[in-house]
């Protein structure tokens, strides 16, 4: 791939706290990528939407308001419905270890709670790239 | 005039301090160590004549550095406010029996998003979101229920409610009127802070302009008729977990507060009118002596600013009163019962900062909301700070200390060049309309996440001194269920109800709206006719807009 991972940072729900989210945005950038940041209060329709739009390789999803199990298979969901299940959805925000088998069975492809550094996020981010760039 | 000396001034503080006591005793005779020696009211140090004492003055005398009374923890301890809601009403009336029962003396109110934003449960919008980050209500029947059994004259209640704070307080005085409470006994605080949701928390539903006169509208509306009611509650706590530094915390709380008075002084509101019905909210974060300098910096500012900026003459217009929360964004997920310990540093940090409320988080809150358990262990860690270890019997005692003076003078002085800066860009409103809070907010947030990740900033178990095979303790979670039964329930009342009586006093609220009566009136007809708080809020939006973010 010649062009610089894209990624899409959403707040899907009606949850404010867009700290993390924030964060995550920039130190992305920091490594080279290019970010866009939805804002807050998005539905999972307008979030797949967007992805879609711009093409995106990634869309991270944050999510404080424990709303996480009903969004996050909401935007897998639309995904596949529109044929653009391709795009690899990782999640962030106060998730529970245990609701984390639930999300990756509905197509999250990897949680990261607090603590997580986001280095590490960025290098999950680039292996999965690469990986299903391998596949097609 | 001559100047005061020390010694007269000092003088002059035990006298009135004599006189408070025969009105407001104190909760012992005497308060002795374990030794059995003798804890005075008030250390002033050993020398005779201390050079900066009227920079730091006397416990309940301008400018309030040492606290707002002369007697502080000696006569009545802080509020054990404890922030609780989730799921239903009668779910979160539980909870509140239950820690009214463990020895809690406030109620502090937890609204889920939905009603926060002003969506009724069965709205696409709520989807997922019903009863999660606190309780659902929809309309006056779930808030009848949140207080059933709970008496309005002799509880004071929080609610932590911004954008429809009218909405909600109009709910709390039609409950109290159902009780026969009349408002002017009812006792609590509604935050109705929108100024920080655009710079920090995000729960916000008009645009600036029409949300601040929704504000002065409840300070001008509960003047009258709710006056033991605080009509706002400054809050730093959020500006704080959005990542700000306690400086930031300080300044663009005040400068929030300034907007607020300036805004109700422009709508020909006399300040000494509504200023002593002012409060704030805090953060208490980890670096102990910053936390309680910038408590002690923060009183004295506002003292000042509401002396000389605005000419308030009433002593309660000066008097800065807050409540605190410890640092939710400091907990960790890791290691849990660590939270514990944080959590008492921080708490014991807010009581020698001299808060008059204060709320412990819950050790487990960086994963869920708290269980039954966690949330008594965080009401405990208040109760051992104030009966057990003695901080509680002296007041302000670390004033005098070289560091927390130098420290209270230092964060005083940086929050004034902030505040004149914002100052310059026009003030607190328009300085969030471009986004100048939110940008340095994220600035250090950033700096902050770069110095965790480094290592440089240490976090006990998530950075060093680890564990692998961590067990993961039992969470409190929100029953799937409640979202449909929620959903069900405000569609039978919107079946049952006097559907004409609700058009017309919606209509009513809208054409109000559009002029410039008070809405309060007009909100708590709404309300008593039992309209939701979907269809209130819509309706303002209709006239108002919704807030677009920069």
């Amino acid at each position: 791939m010649n062009r610089p991972i894209r990624v899409l940072v959403a707040k899907p729900g009606l949850d404010g706290h867009d700290r993390g989210a924030l964060i995550i945005a920039q130190a992305l950038r920091d490594e080279g990528m290019e970010v866009i940041y939805t804002g807050l209060r998005q539905s999972p329709a307008q979030i797949v939407a967007t992805a879609i739009q711009e093409d995106v390789d990634v869309i991270g999803l944050s999510c404080l308001s424990g709303a996480h199990n009903e969004l996050f298979p909401e935007v897998t969901r639309l995904l596949k419905e529109q044929g653009a299940d391709d795009i690899i959805v990782i999640g962030g925000g106060v998730i529970p270890q245990e609701d984390i088998p639930f999300l990756k069975q509905h197509g999250i492809a990897e949680v990261f709670t607090s603590g997580t550094t986001t280095r590490e996020t960025a290098e999950f981010i680039r292996q999965a790239v690469k990986a299903r760039e391998a596949q097609t | 005039m001559t100047k005061r000396t020390f010694h007269d001034a000092y003088r002059e503080w035990k006298e009135k301090t004599e006189s408070f006591l025969t009105k407001f005793p104190e909760r012992k005779q005497s308060f002795v160590t374990s030794s059995g020696i003798e804890v005075d009211r008030l250390y002033v140090g050993s020398d005779e004549n201390p050079s900066d004492w009227e920079r730091i003055g006397f416990p309940g005398e301008y400018p309030f550095t040492r606290g707002i009374r002369p007697t502080m923890y000696r006569g009545r301890l802080w509020t054990m406010r404890q922030y609780a809601g989730f799921g239903s009403a009668e779910e979160t009336n539980r909870r509140f029996r239950y820690l009214l029962e463990q020895g809690q003396t406030g109620l502090s109110v937890a609204f889920d998003l939905p009603t926060q934003i002003g969506y009724d449960s069965d709205d696409p919008m709520a989807k997922g979101e019903v009863g999660k980050v606190g309780v659902a209500i929809d309309s006056l029947e779930d808030m009848e229920r949140l207080l059933e059994g709970i008496p309005l004259d002799q509880v004071s209640t929080s609610m932590t409610i911004n954008a429809p704070a009218s909405v909600l307080l109009a709910m709390y005085i039609a409950v109290g009127e159902k009780q026969g409470v009349p408002s002017h006994q009812l006792r609590g605080t509604i935050q109705n802070d929108i100024l920080k949701e655009y710079i920090a928390r995000g729960t916000y539903i008009f645009p600036p302009q029409p949300s601040m006169r929704l504000i002065t509208d409840v300070f001008a509306y509960s003047a009258e008729h709710v006056p033991k009611w605080n009509t706002i509650s400054i809050s730093g706590y959020h500006i704080r977990e959005a990542g700000s530094t306690a400086v930031q915390e300080v300044a663009f709380t005040l400068a929030n507060g300034i907007a607020y008075v300036e805004a109700a002084v422009k709508a020909g509101l006399d300040v000494d009118q509504f200023a002593p019905r002012l409060s704030f909210f805090f953060n208490a974060h980890n670096h102990f002596f910053e936390e309680i300098a910038k408590f002690r910096a923060a009183r004295r500012l506002w003292a000042r600013i509401m002396r000389e900026r605005f000419g308030a003459r009433d002593p309660r217009s000066w008097q800065l009163r807050f409540h605190t929360q410890t640092g939710g964004s400091t907990l960790t997920a890791q290691q849990p019962d660590n939270n514990i310990v944080r959590v008492t540093l921080q708490a014991l940090a807010a009581v020698l900062g001299g808060t008059q409320s204060l709320h412990t988080n819950a050790r487990d809150e960086a994963l869920a909301l708290p269980t039954e358990e966690s949330a008594r262990i965080a009401l405990r860690t208040q109760q051992i700070i104030a009966y057990e270890c003695g901080v509680a019997d002296t007041v302000d005692p670390l004033g005098g200390s070289y560091f927390v003076e130098a420290l209270t003078d230092r964060i005083e002085e940086e929050a004034v060049r902030y505040i004149q800066k914002i100052d310059d860009l026009g003030g607190a409103v328009s300085a969030v309309e471009q986004g100048y809070m939110q940008r340095e907010i994220h600035r250090v947030a950033l700096e902050t996440q770069r110095r965790i990740e480094s290592g440089e900033e240490v976090v006990v178990g998530m950075n060093r001194f680890r564990l692998e095979d961590e067990p993961q303790p039992p969470l409190h979670r929100v029953d799937p269920a409640l979202e449909r039964k929620q959903v069900e329930r405000v569609q039978a009342l919107r079946a049952r109800r006097d559907g004409q009586r609700v058009q017309e006093t919606l209509a009513a609220l809208k054409r109000a709206a559009e002029g410039t009566d008070n809405l309060m009136p007009h909100i708590l007809a709404c309300v008593k006719a039992y309209a939701t708080v979907g269809e209130i809020c819509h309706a303002l939006r209709d006239v108002f807009g919704e807030y677009q973010p920069v």
